[in-house]
């Protein structure tokens, strides 16, 4: 069989799968399509969520940003983790307790205003945008590496395929897909880092076999690996940053962000009860842990692989020579995603850092300048074909990438075209809407936002790649601290929430515009995107935790001069607290 | 109704200092042995690099995720004791 057709197979059996699922869970009231009836067991829950959350971002980059920037990265391993502790102890279960179906619905009526309902909706309905384009150019980029069909014709067939589960399953749907989904893309993750593994360390579990004894060379994978990057001109893999004040910032802005992103938040609203939204935080990131446990590992061992096939004498002997490298490069060639240049013309590869301190040694070796481009992404999807691995686990990477993009791409349509029909429609523009008619809302809606997400696919703007900066940024600034505040404070009021909101948007966008240029339009920065001219050294990225703590102070002071909430706000306040007398999500 | 209040401050107290303590080591493992502490324990070796390492890369989630069970486990228990579980 082919490797096309193996390929094919595995995709298209998935989607069989996902399309059963969707005809056998259909949602048949509003509470169904927004909750999924509110009976989902924790552990279920916890690996949906787990698959909502891991994004084609958490598939295919995370393992190559790691592999670039060794410990420097590590950020975006604690930051996408540590920010479930947040959800579980300061959001999840008094969230579930509310019991509603929204996030802007908990702020609308905690903050008894229109105004700070539309403002959260406004929020929410930025950063999902963002972050669903990159779902659909992700799904476009499995499809014509692995189907060879192109990334446009893979947009319209990923569109197609949330359609059919996301329209008639709403929730309930994307529930049970996503649990699919969660075991494609972990058993797809896995396989190759344990075989990449075992050929390397001899240790069958990846994240103990990156701390373990290189077989080849006798010393710890590591050291080995810092040897030969420290011989390449670059940095050490495990070195320490100087800008730690950054680090922290960074680190920070992820982890609020990920506990204030309302697709995530959301899904806690599906478990029966409010000790359930507690095991099922920790259930989550068990499940996102076996894939984020086994990412550096796959960092580690992929840039040795890499730097030993390109030196397979050492660093200072002869490069490999162009005409015998490995097929995998000739693919990746193809796509792009690898060029080479002979700067020296001696037929051979170099792989080197192009800086002005190692350009002595450089030249010493005869080096006319880094001549092998490597991009990121290409890590996870070489995987296989680098560690030679048969033809079948390079179907399941395809699937599994897919899986990874459709279903964070359903769980933010879901988090959208509920604001809209939910929010927006129900709670705002015609109160007096019948459960029929906010149903057919709810599915217009979603299909409205599918629509949307593959135009922008499509076309994508330019903030598209700005994920990190307008998600995470935006939901650390202002959904998370609203949140927080509604619930751990009965004297922060309508005012107070919606000034804290508003100027922590602002100002974090406009720090981020200040660096990025203005809406991201090239060459409208005012100041260059560098260290240099960074505030303190904090990158527009690291900006959301910055933002957030404006959002804390801006709310306290504006609610401690104006009057306090009335009374049954008080009481709504005291009453998220207390688990007792939560039962099912109100039908309301 | 006065008994009633009192006991539900206490709850929402007991929950607070859970709530206070698993940030102290959520925080801790990660911007504490991950960054800023890492060049003082620099000098314990883990797998060929230092143990600050080893927390940023994989210490701090495995901790992540002990801090959310215990406080879950913790949590639940008091529900009962405090008569507010569902």
């Amino acid at each position: 069989m082919s490797q096309f057709a193996i390929n094919l197979l595995f995709v298209g059996a998935s989607f069989a799968l996902y399309i059963g699922i969707a005809i056998w869970a259909r949602a048949g009231s509003t509470k169904e399509f927004y909750v999924a009836g509110g009976g989902v067991n924790p552990i279920t829950n916890g690996m949906a969520t787990a698959a909502d959350w891991m994004s084609a971002a958490s598939f295919i980059s995370m393992a190559g940003l790691l592999a670039a920037g060794g410990y420097a990265n590590s950020s975006f391993l604690m930051g996408w983790t540590g920010g479930y502790v947040l959800l579980a102890m300061l959001l999840a279960p008094y969230l579930r307790k509310f019991g509603k179906f929204t996030v802007p619905d908990f702020i609308g009526d905690r903050f008894y205003s229109k105004g700070a309902r539309i403002t959260a909706v406004a929020c929410l309905i930025i950063m999902s945008v963002t972050y669903v384009i990159g779902q659909m150019t992700g799904a476009g980029v499995a499809f014509s590496r692995f189907l060879e069909v192109s990334s446009s014709t893979g947009i319209w067939i990923a569109a197609g395929v949330v359609f059919v589960y996301a329209v008639f399953g709403g929730m309930k749907g994307i529930t049970y897909t996503q649990v699919a989904q969660y075991v494609v893309l972990i058993i797809a993750y896995t396989i190759p880092a344990v075989f990449i593994s075992l050929q390397l360390t001899n240790n069958p579990i990846p994240m103990f076999g990156m701390f373990s004894t290189h077989t080849e060379s006798g010393v710890p994978l590591l050291v080995k690996l810092n040897e030969i990057v420290r011989e390449l001109g670059f940095q050490d893999y495990t070195a320490d940053v100087s800008n730690k004040l950054n680090m922290v910032l960074f680190t920070l802005s992820l982890m609020i962000g990920t506990a204030g992103l309302p697709h995530v938040i959301i899904r806690f609203f599906t478990v029966p009860k409010v000790a359930d939204a507690r095991w099922s935080a920790g259930w989550t990131l068990v499940f996102i842990a076996l894939l984020y446990l086994t990412a550096p590992a796959v960092a580690s061992m992929a840039r040795l692989n890499l730097l030993t096939t390109i030196y397979p004498d050492g660093p200072t002997a002869a490069a490999l020579d162009y005409a015998e490298r490995p097929d995998w490069i000739k693919t990746w060639e193809q796509t792009g995603l690898i060029t080479w240049t002979d700067k020296n013309n001696d037929g051979r590869i170099q792989l080197y850092n192009d800086s002005p301190a190692f350009a002595a040694t450089a030249e010493e070796r005869g080096w006319a300048g880094n001549e092998l481009t490597v991009n990121n992404d290409i890590l996870v999807l070489a995987n296989p074909e680098i560690a030679n691995l048969p033809g079948w686990v390079v179907g399941l990477i395809a699937a599994g990438g897919i899986a990874a993009a459709l279903s964070t791409a359903a769980g933010l349509l879901l988090a959208i075209s509920s604001a809209i029909s939910h929010d927006l429609i129900k709670n705002i523009i015609n109160p007096q809407i019948s459960e029929k008619g906010e149903m057919l809302a709810a599915r217009i809606s979603m299909a409205g936002a599918i629509l949307l997400a593959t135009y922008l696919g499509l076309n994508p703007p330019g903030f598209a790649a700005q994920v990190v900066a307008l998600a995470f940024g935006i939901a650390a600034a202002t959904l998370f601290p609203a949140l927080m505040m509604g619930i751990f404070s009965k004297r922060v009021n309508s005012y107070g929430a919606i000034a804290g909101m508003l100027t922590g948007l602002v100002v974090t966008l406009l720090y981020i515009f200040t660096y990025l240029g203005w809406f991201f339009i090239p060459g409208t920065n005012m100041l260059p995107n560098t260290a240099d001219n960074w505030i303190l050294g904090i990158s527009p990225l690291s900006f959301g935790a910055v933002g957030a703590m404006i959002n804390f102070i801006v709310a306290f002071a504006v609610s401690s001069v104006t009057a306090p909430p009335p009374k049954a706000i008080q009481e709504l306040v005291e009453s998220v607290r207390y688990p007792k007398g939560a039962g099912a999500a109100v039908d309301h | 109704m006065a008994d009633h209040n009192m006991n539900a401050a206490a709850y929402w107290s007991a929950n607070l200092r859970y709530i206070t303590i698993s940030l102290i080591v959520w925080a801790l493992v990660s911007y504490g042995f991950a960054i800023l502490l890492r060049p003082m324990l620099a000098g314990i070796e883990v797998g060929g690099t230092d143990l600050g390492f080893w927390f940023a890369q994989q210490g701090s989630i495995i901790t992540f995720i002990a801090i959310i069970f215990i406080y879950a486990w913790k949590m639940n228990k008091l529900d009962k004791e405090f008569g507010v579980e569902e």
